[in-house]
């Protein structure tokens, strides 16, 4: 136990391995089943079924799927170019689950005497009884977020077919609108909160104080930002089936398609768990569970309100998708910041 | 603006806890309604068919799928020596069921008409005497 490598206790590394471990297996899972969910919540919605053959109730769907997918033929376009389209698939995956590493799904927990904080890249000072994360947590989570647009962008233009270009660069610019308002919407957060590091930023909204009560309208936008940085309905116009086939992803097939997909899922549980991070509360809730029970319920809960929305609205055109975005959430969110500033300067202090 | 998308989250949520109508076929049948037409069959009395090869069927049918050849019996009764429905054609309008003068053709609830090769979906009389 008092072993010291690099300055630091066995046990830290062992738990770091272990909560990467533990994280990365349940959102790869919760992944899997949300598209099994997805399917079902919606099927429910138009009066159908939804998958009901493969298992209970089409409980192994996404294993068939997947098996699926990995035995399906390998196509390159011949005139694609080859290396980036092999590499935006990579891309795109990859900024989806590394956002995790800075989300804290739970307070701490102390195992024999070991107290571990629920958040991978955090630690537990044993003696100070503190935790330390990362200062810039959501400026990191911001930064993977626009890097997901790269995979995107970069198929679509390897793919070297109009569809999958059309539908790259609509994803590219849709992303850079939606991403300005959301990041006001969370300068809002950060000016309540006065940390960039999200566990600070869930400790003070200890007690019920969510800043999705304190902040609603940076809330709602944010949300929806969200969704559009995800490329999730009513905003997904990246691969608007009724124009652009399948959009950026309209040449791939097999486990790079399947890449895509994965990697779509596992941004909305992203944003999900960054919107319950910011403004639900995090790991707060009625003491009788545990923390990341509820973490777990309220980001659930966030995926069936994307589910819901899915089912319900239809695609915005490009115009007004561009018109929502710039006219509306920025002037919105940029009086929301004033609006905050002048709070925070004159009544609270 | 906000009032209509709520309206619509409502209704979607709404029809969630909803019965699905979804009829998980192979497994689950349809009910098939009195009137339904589907397959053909042959009316037997005496323990042979009821058509006395009139021709009215082939005459009123508008897909032109129907092929009857008259022949005569020990009694020198005129019958049908060949009777044969073409599936591929046929439009299951039942006209050939509301001509017929002496009940020889009725539809039945069967519509599960799936074959192999384009042969198999020549119905002649035996087959089509056989679904009694």
């Amino acid at each position: 136990m008092d072993t010291l490598i690099l300055g630091l206790p066995v046990a830290y590394y062992i738990a770091m391995v272990a909560k990467v471990l533990v994280a990365f297996v349940f959102v790869l899972l919760t992944v899997a089943y949300a598209t099994y969910a997805e399917r079902k919540i919606i099927g429910h919605m138009q009066v159908r079924l939804g998958p009901m053959r493969t298992g209970w109730h089409g409980l192994l769907q996404p294993i068939a799927d997947g098996v699926k997918l990995f035995f399906k033929e390998e196509i390159v376009p011949s005139q694609a170019s080859k290396f980036a389209f092999l590499i935006a698939p990579l891309v795109a995956l990859i900024p989806a689950f590394i956002s995790f590493a800075v989300i804290p799904f739970g307070d701490t927990v102390t195992i024999g005497g070991y107290t571990v904080p629920l958040q991978i890249a955090a630690y537990y000072d044993q003696a100070g009884k503190q935790v330390f994360d990362v200062n810039v947590g959501v400026l990191y989570i911001l930064a993977m977020a626009s890097l997901g647009v790269y995979g995107i962008v970069l198929a679509g233009w390897a793919s070297n077919s109009k569809y999958s270009l059309l539908g790259g660069l609509r994803s590219a610019a849709q992303m850079i609108s939606y991403e300005l308002a959301a990041g006001l919407a969370i300068i809002s957060v950060f000016m309540l909160s006065e940390s960039l590091s999200l566990h600070k930023i869930v400790a003070d909204q200890a007690g019920g104080a969510w800043y999705a009560f304190k902040q609603p309208l940076a809330f709602v936008i944010f949300f929806i930002c969200s969704l559009a940085e995800i490329n999730r309905t009513p905003f997904d116009l990246p691969e608007a089936e009724t124009e652009l086939v399948s959009g950026f992803c309209t040449e791939y097939s097999s486990m790079k398609y399947a890449m895509f997909f994965m990697a779509e899922y596992a941004n909305m549980i992203t944003v999900c768990a960054v919107t319950t991070t910011l403004f639900l509360g995090g790991w707060h809730g009625p003491a009788f569970l545990p923390g990341w029970f509820w973490f777990i319920a309220k980001v659930y809960f966030l995926i069936f309100l994307c589910m819901w929305i899915r089912a319900t609205y239809p695609r915005y055109r490009y115009d007004q998708l561009m018109r929502l975005g710039w006219k509306v959430f920025l002037p919105l969110t940029l009086v929301n910041v004033m609006a905050t500033g002048l709070w925070v300067m004159f009544i609270s202090k | 603006m906000i009032m209509p998308l709520i309206k619509g989250l409502q209704i979607t949520i709404s029809h969630m806890f909803k019965k699905p109508v979804t009829l998980q076929y192979p497994t689950e049948r349809p009910d098939v309604k009195p009137g339904f037409r589907g397959l053909h069959a042959l009316n037997v009395s005496h323990d042979k068919a009821k058509c006395v090869a009139c021709y009215l069927c082939p005459t009123v049918c508008p897909a032109k799928c129907i092929t009857v050849e008259a022949g005569e019996d020990q009694n020198h009764d005129k019958y049908a020596a060949k009777y044969e429905i073409d599936m591929l054609r046929c439009i299951f309008c039942g006209y050939c069921v509301e001509a017929c003068p002496v009940d020889a053709i009725r539809m039945t609830e069967q519509f599960e008409l799936a074959n192999y090769s384009r042969a198999d979906f020549t119905y002649t009389k035996d087959r089509l005497l056989e679904k009694k």
